[in-house]
């Protein structure tokens, strides 16, 4: 126990200093995660063997990745990037491949080999891109756009090559190792059901699985959640979510698919979920510190002996796959019209190969297609780019970003689109008046309510609400509070409410908040959690009823309006110097004496505006309308001419 | 003659359809010394804050109207603003001498074409014509009439392209009226201020 303690330690002391470091001098936490590895790996000789164990564990993190990816992927998307998916992909995964072969076949290499290597070198990582992606804010940008899509098809193409790969091993190989690993082969099959099928019954299974996956995820996924979100208990909703990810991916590797296609259908089907926030926000730590670990595994994975045996051979191959690939993306990028800077975000953030590489090559070795040493030289290059890929990054940034910056200002503006959106936090009565307003008027909301019934019921009627406490900050990130304009609170407690709209502008002092307000204290209260924009709930109704009242005593209607107005304003006027009062007298918790009458002289004031016109009298503050004194008209001279004439007075 | 301050009323129920109109007041918002009050964002309601208005008319030299004709007169809440804003004791009677020697001036555009707004056309009446009670506003309130600075054919000005010239002349008009060179009594002749624009433009005065 005290040895995965320690180790545990050393991973995490080794994260926790290098990622902010690497973060401050602006590599991004990819290469910084790397570093890590690297310190506490080969240089350090802190962790040892165990890392490549660590390392299988650690590619959950791609799953729960891919899973998150196909979270915010909703199926109608999927479909209408079909095209960018298949071209784009299909030929980046063709032309690297068979570029690479080329030059593999030229070395000598045997057609087998020179495929495979292929293969494992038109893979990209999408974990580092990705993460960059998000870290940089590149995500919604044309070169973004498209480089996704090339991962996507990349994650889908690793399941046939998985399939195809051992097709193509080496007779000497495989006689060479029968002898030694005929029962470790024989321990591994337990754990597949397909093993031993026919071609056929193999098909039909891997169908029925992707079935209860996509069946399973529309169908059993809600009633589930529903029924463990009205327990109420946050850490069960966390098990459910982590359930769910774990399951499918137990499902897909039984029968032999990759678990990290699995999860993305499943993310795919779960996209249109009121529960996808949710889902996110408790997915989203794990992935992170998993995938940091995968990182960390890669750097301590690095064999410093080969490196430094082969270093400059290793460099060469390195910079040639990477150069090989980044040209074959440009050439795509020219056929497929991506222009100026996303050019070359598209070319320059995919030459890398990828974390699939790294399963391609493992997977190559157990099935004999490949030559442990070749395998370990190609392990290093697939790491060693890796590496590099920040640099990339950074290359992109400080050097050619700029340069198309000065002429690109029109294509700025059409990527803020997504920002404006509005989040709604509580849907009940109160929230649901407001989200209709603004949807109605073509605004993005995004609806919070943590009571899943709710939800449901305005999902029914075709509102975009999410299940989820609006409370915790993670949900609030997965909503996109960063982006927003401006958040509504409307939800039903007033001691949540004043701690959300504290939250709120104590993190994003920028964010406007609107907050609803049950009554006068609680307004108090609200305003001085720093909400902007207050409205008791019952105010403006309560006025229209009242009026309402007048009208049915005879008042006349434009008459009970113009008071309506009166009372507003001073009630508007009022509540400020009563705010003050409020303040002064206790820490808003009870009214004290002083507000008390400061209360009803208030009072008094705004019943006294309101009545002096109707005694005839020259009211202050209600002169609308208010006719001149009679024969006020006997005091005009004749001699009061049009226009030119008045300028002769003096 | 020392700077002159200008205010800018702007009154456009649809400012989102607006194809002259927000131009022209965005235009104005431009010029130094101009100060620009869209009315139906401050008072979406039409409930007008008197002290606030008439605070405002305090502090300026010169008052525009700017909107687009309805009806043959200003929208709504140009109307509503009269009828509040200029009180008895503030705007006339003998105490209300508030506004004496102020600058008054409509900015407008109309749908019909110049030809519409002659007594043989199918308007029949002069836009200088059909604003004559706002001419007499100004006379008895004791402020200098100036007429009005229209466009016609508002409809068609986008395609046509006449809006760019428009606009030139207006901040050309409104710099005029911030450095005092307009003269009001030679101005006042002109049966629309654009004439008056040309031949100070023509002898280089602007």
């Amino acid at each position: 126990m005290t040895i995965y303690f320690l180790q545990a330690f050393i991973y995490l002391v080794a994260a926790v200093i290098a990622v902010p470091v690497a973060k401050r001098l602006g590599l991004g936490s990819v290469l910084g995660y790397l570093i890590a590895g690297v310190i506490i790996g080969p240089v350090a000789g802190l962790v040892g063997d165990e890392t490549t164990t660590i390392q299988h564990f650690a590619e959950f993190g791609v799953v729960m990745m891919l899973f998150l990816v196909g979270l915010e992927l909703e199926p109608k998307m999927l479909w209408a990037m079909r095209n960018r998916l298949m071209g784009l992909g299909g030929l980046q995964v063709v032309g690297s491949a068979a570029a690479v072969m080329a030059i593999a076949l030229a070395f000598g290499q045997p057609v087998s080999i020179a495929l495979t290597i292929g293969l494992i070198f038109a893979l990209s990582s999408t974990a580092i891109v990705l993460q960059t992606f998000n870290e940089k804010g590149l995500t919604k940008t044309e070169g973004g756009k498209n480089a996704f899509s090339v991962l996507l098809f990349q994650d889908i193409a690793v399941i046939p090559m998985l399939a195809f790969i051992p097709l193509l091993a080496l007779p000497e190989l495989v006689e060479k190792a029968q002898q030694a690993v005929g029962n470790a082969a024989e321990h591994h099959e337990e754990f597949s059901l397909v093993a031993h099928l026919p071609g056929w019954a193999y098909g039909l299974v891997i169908l029925a699985s992707i079935a209860v996956v996509v069946a399973g995820g529309h169908y059993l996924s809600r009633p589930l959640f529903r029924f463990v979100a009205s327990s109420g208990l946050r850490e069960i909703f966390t098990a459910t979510a982590l359930m769910l990810v774990v399951g499918i991916a137990a499902l897909m590797s039984l029968v032999g698919l990759s678990p990290a296609l699995g999860t993305f259908l499943a993310g795919v089907v779960l996209a249109n979920s009121e529960f996808r926030h949710e889902l996110e926000s408790n997915i989203d730590p794990f992935k992170g510190l998993l995938l940091g670990l995968f990182f960390i595994t890669v750097g301590a994975g690095i064999d410093f002996g080969i490196l430094s045996e082969q270093l400059i051979v290793i460099i060469l191959l390195t910079l040639g796959v990477m150069l090989l690939k980044a040209l074959v993306l440009l050439a795509l990028s020219f056929i497929f019209g991506i222009k100026g800077s996303d050019r070359w975000l598209f070319a320059l953030s995919l030459a890398q190969a990828g974390e699939f590489g790294f399963v391609l090559l493992s997977f190559s070795m157990q099935q004999h297609v490949l030559p442990l040493e070749l395998a370990q030289t190609l392990s290093l290059v697939v790491a060693l780019s890796m590496f590099l890929t920040p640099g990339l990054f950074i290359l992109f940034d400080k050097v050619i970003l700029p340069k198309f910056e000065a002429n690109s200002n029109e294509r700025e503006a059409d990527t803020i689109e997504e920002k404006g959106t509005v989040i709604i936090a509580g849907i009940g009565r109160f929230g649901q008046i407001i989200n209709r307003l603004l949807v109605a008027n073509g605004i993005h909301t995004v609806v919070l309510d943590h009571q899943a019934d709710q939800v449901d019921a305005l999902r029914r009627y075709g509102a975009k609400a999410y299940f989820g406490d609006a409370l915790r900050p993670e949900l609030l990130h997965t909503a996109g509070v960063e982006e927003a304009a401006m958040v509504v609170v409307a939800i039903d407690s007033r001691e949540s409410s004043i701690e959300l709209v504290k939250y709120l502008k104590h993190t994003y002092p920028h964010l406007k908040v609107l907050a609803r307000a049950f009554d006068r204290g609680h307004g108090y209260l609200l305003r001085s959690a720093g909400a902007d924009y207050i409205e008791s709930e019952t105010y403006h109704s309560a006025l229209q009823v009242g009026g309402q009242a007048l009208r049915e005593l005879g008042f006349h209607p434009f008459f009970v309006e113009k008071q309506i107005n009166i009372y507003h304003e001073l009630d508007d006027k009022a509540s400020d110097v009563l705010y003050h009062a409020w303040q002064d007298d206790s820490e808003g918790e009870r009214f004290d004496n002083n507000y008390r009458q400061l209360f009803m002289d208030l009072e008094d004031n705004i019943k006294s505006a309101v009545q002096q016109d109707r005694f005839g009298k020259f009211a202050s503050t209600d002169r609308h309308w208010t006719p001149p004194p009679k024969g006020y008209a006997d005091d005009f001279d004749d001699d009061n001419e049009a226009g030119a004439g008045s300028t002769e007075k003096t | 003659m020392s700077s002159q301050r200008v205010l800018v009323l702007y009154a456009h129920p649809a400012n989102h359809r607006s194809e002259v109109n927000l131009p022209l007041y965005e235009a104005a918002c431009q010029v130094p010394g101009v100060t620009c009050i869209d009315l139906y964002y401050q008072y979406p309601t039409l409930n007008i804050d008197i002290d606030r208005e008439q605070q405002r008319l305090l502090e300026h030299d010169v008052v525009v109207f700017q909107f687009p004709m309805y009806w043959y007169s200003t929208p709504a809440i140009l109307k509503e603003w009269q009828d509040l804003v200029l009180e008895y004791g503030f705007a006339y009677g003998t105490q209300g001498t508030k506004l004496n020697d102020k600058l008054f001036l409509c900015a407008l555009t109309a749908g019909g074409h110049e030809d519409a707004y002659q007594t043989q056309g199918y308007n029949h009446f002069t836009v200088r014509e059909l604003m004559y009670p706002l001419e007499q506003m100004a006379a008895l309130t004791g402020m200098r009439y100036l007429p009005p600075f229209a466009l016609f054919g508002a409809r068609t000005a986008l395609e046509e392209e006449r809006i760019g010239a428009h606009v030139t002349r207006w901040q050309q008009l409104l710099k005029a009226l911030v450095d005092g060179k307009i003269n009001q009594r030679k101005a006042y002749k002109a049966e629309k201020l654009n004439h008056y624009l040309s031949e100070l433009d023509a002898a280089g005065d602007l």
